[in-house]
């Protein structure tokens, strides 16, 4: 009853919240009054459009852009003119790509490093000192080696999403209770099913939260390394909509790149839920 | 030859003058229930652990049924202190994984058969499909005595399985445990802080000395009937000859055998002088103590 009147009350000053912030932003970009008459063509000659308002764009205006952008998402009218829905896609692509295969190398990797103590501690210099490096410092490098501007940014999305995965994964293997090992030796279980069975599960909470803050980081990344390679993606068409001084494009793309940044973070804690035991 | 044989068992952990035991040498026959009784510290746990083939000794042998025990084995069931059930697994799941790492080609249906029966000795039918969190802490223990015998191992090894425990949970575990023991003949050697424990389940309590040096001190036989029932057993003159002498050791000798190189001293207290035998009535309100610190 009580928690059932607290997410009651709790979506109430939510939804207030949002009503003074919309409201606030409405009066803060009221149009001015406009001259009219004599200089319209002269206006037109500057670019200033009527379509184009002046200033920040108003919550109506937004809203009427995410509308028309949402109902004909996937248009592709050649390479400067994408459908957001198109640009997600590319984007979500190079992530799911680059975490993947980020899994691929640093869930075995972590396995290993975890279970022996001196590799843990051989490689411990390198994760140190590879960790803090933005991973955009990687990018000149992987486009000269690559050569190919979409492959790097799968690169980088690899090489940012590789070290909470790995550090994690090391962690919760090296943590496996001694209590579940020795039950596993006294039965005779065999290396791959002990990996499998106990270290595996055991682990698996910890390894997933290496996961979820690699998904944040990787969706952070993704959107500034397209500003910097360009072509496709929602980075590239948030500088894309800057070039274009259409603010009101920006300001939709940014509530895209939060709102499914929060649908990534929504799905891999429901892959923690499924995976967390309790003791 | 006995069916396991401990011969001249040493430990010396890295970095110690002293080995934490040493001459430590008994013998369990088939069918046996033996205890072992120490002071924390004596490295009971240490003996229990080079058994199951989880630690090394530093010296000595362990023979079981004519073999050298060196690692791990099927043979030898383990329970441990902390019951060390695996959390994400079922009650059913957890005695399953280690049915199939004694019979990996049985089928499903097989194992779940075979595991059935040991969830419904211990009591424990209509949890199967619980997760270890929402069991008592009895019940988890009841998982983890069903999982070492549902392996039927040669020996069953238990690491002061009950400690965890209140009274009347033990006390009823207790009884399942010998009723159990009794019907399936199992070779059983159990650690316990518990002097009463001892009298009920053992054939045999080993009492170890503390250490570091550490030995097998004596040998008590318990002269109880073998259906000695928890309820009845302390009408029995002789319980409290045999307890006395326990507690007696526990309190009062149990330091003087440091470093003693003598074989250990075979005891049947009551039924022939003992030091045990002068001044009963000081010891049993030792014994409170002692109970009261465990």
């Amino acid at each position: 009853m009580a928690t059932h009147r607290l997410w009651l009350r709790s979506a109430a000053l939510s939804l207030l919240f949002f009503v003074l912030l919309v409201g606030a932003w409405h009066l803060a970009t009221l149009p001015k009054a406009e001259v009219q008459g004599a200089n319209d063509e002269y206006a037109k000659l500057m670019g200033k459009g009527a379509r184009k308002a002046e200033g920040f764009p108003t919550p109506a205006a937004i809203a009427a852009a995410a509308w028309q952008q949402l109902s004909d998402p996937f248009y592709d009218r050649g390479p400067n003119d994408k459908g957001i829905g198109i640009q997600l896609g590319h984007s979500l692509a190079r992530v799911g790509l680059g975490y993947l295969l980020a899994m691929l190398f640093a869930i075995p990797l972590g396995f290993v490093i975890g279970m022996s103590p001196l590799m843990y501690r051989a490689l411990d210099p390198y994760i140190q000192i590879l960790k803090p490096i933005s991973p955009l410092a990687w990018m000149p490098l992987a486009l000269y080696t690559i050569k190919d501007s979409s492959i790097s940014g799968i690169f980088v999305i690899f090489i940012c999403s590789v070290w909470p995965m790995l550090i994690n994964t090391a962690f919760g293997v090296a943590a496996v209770r001694r209590d579940w090992l020795n039950v596993a030796r006294t039965l005779e279980v065999k290396p791959l099913r002990r990996a499998f069975q106990v270290i595996l599960p055991a682990a698996a909470p910890t390894i997933l939260t290496g996961m979820r803050i690699s998904m944040g980081i990787a969706w952070l990344v993704i959107v500034a390394a397209e500003m910097l390679v360009g072509g496709t993606g929602v980075g590239y068409f948030v500088w894309n909509e800057w070039n274009n001084l259409n603010l009101t494009n920006v300001i939709f793309a940014i509530l895209v790149i939060g709102v499914v940044g929060m649908l990534l973070d929504l799905a891999i804690g429901r892959l923690q839920k499924l995976v967390t035991y309790v003791e | 030859m006995a069916f396991l044989e401990i011969q001249d068992l040493r430990k010396a952990f890295p970095g110690q003058t002293e080995p934490v035991f040493e001459h430590i040498r008994f013998a369990i026959e088939k069918g046996e229930f033996v205890c072992i009784i120490g002071h924390s510290g004596c490295g009971k746990t240490t003996i229990l652990n080079v058994l199951a083939g989880l630690d090394t000794a530093s010296g000595g042998t362990v023979i079981m049924d004519g073999r050298e025990v060196a690692g791990p084995s099927l043979e030898r069931g383990v329970v441990f202190q902390g019951h060390a059930l695996m959390p994400w697994l079922s009650v059913m799941r957890n005695i399953a994984f280690a049915a199939k790492s004694k019979w990996p080609d049985w089928n499903e249906a097989r194992v779940q058969a075979h595991c059935q029966k040991f969830i419904d000795m211990v009591g424990l039918s209509g949890a199967e499909h619980k997760k270890p969190a929402q069991l008592s802490g009895g019940m988890k223990q009841r998982v983890g005595i069903a999982r070492a015998f549902a392996i039927q191992p040669k020996m069953l090894l238990l690491d002061e399985p009950f400690g965890a425990l209140d009274a009347l949970t033990r006390g009823t575990i207790q009884d399942e445990l010998v009723k159990i023991v009794r019907a399936t003949q199992q070779t059983v050697f159990m650690i316990t802080h518990d002097v009463d424990e001892a009298i009920l389940l053992a054939d045999k309590i080993l009492l170890m000395s503390n250490g570091p040096r550490a030995v097998i001190a004596e040998i008590v036989e318990n002269t109880l009937p073998r259906d000695r029932a928890r309820h009845s057993m302390h009408h029995d003159p002789q319980y409290y000859r045999i307890r006395n002498h326990l507690v007696d050791f526990l309190i009062n000798r149990s330091k003087l055998y440091s470093g003693s190189t003598e074989a250990p001293r075979v005891v049947r207290p009551g039924l022939e002088e003992g030091p045990a035998a002068s001044g009963e009535a000081p010891t049993v309100a030792a014994a409170r103590i002692v109970n009261l610190r465990h």
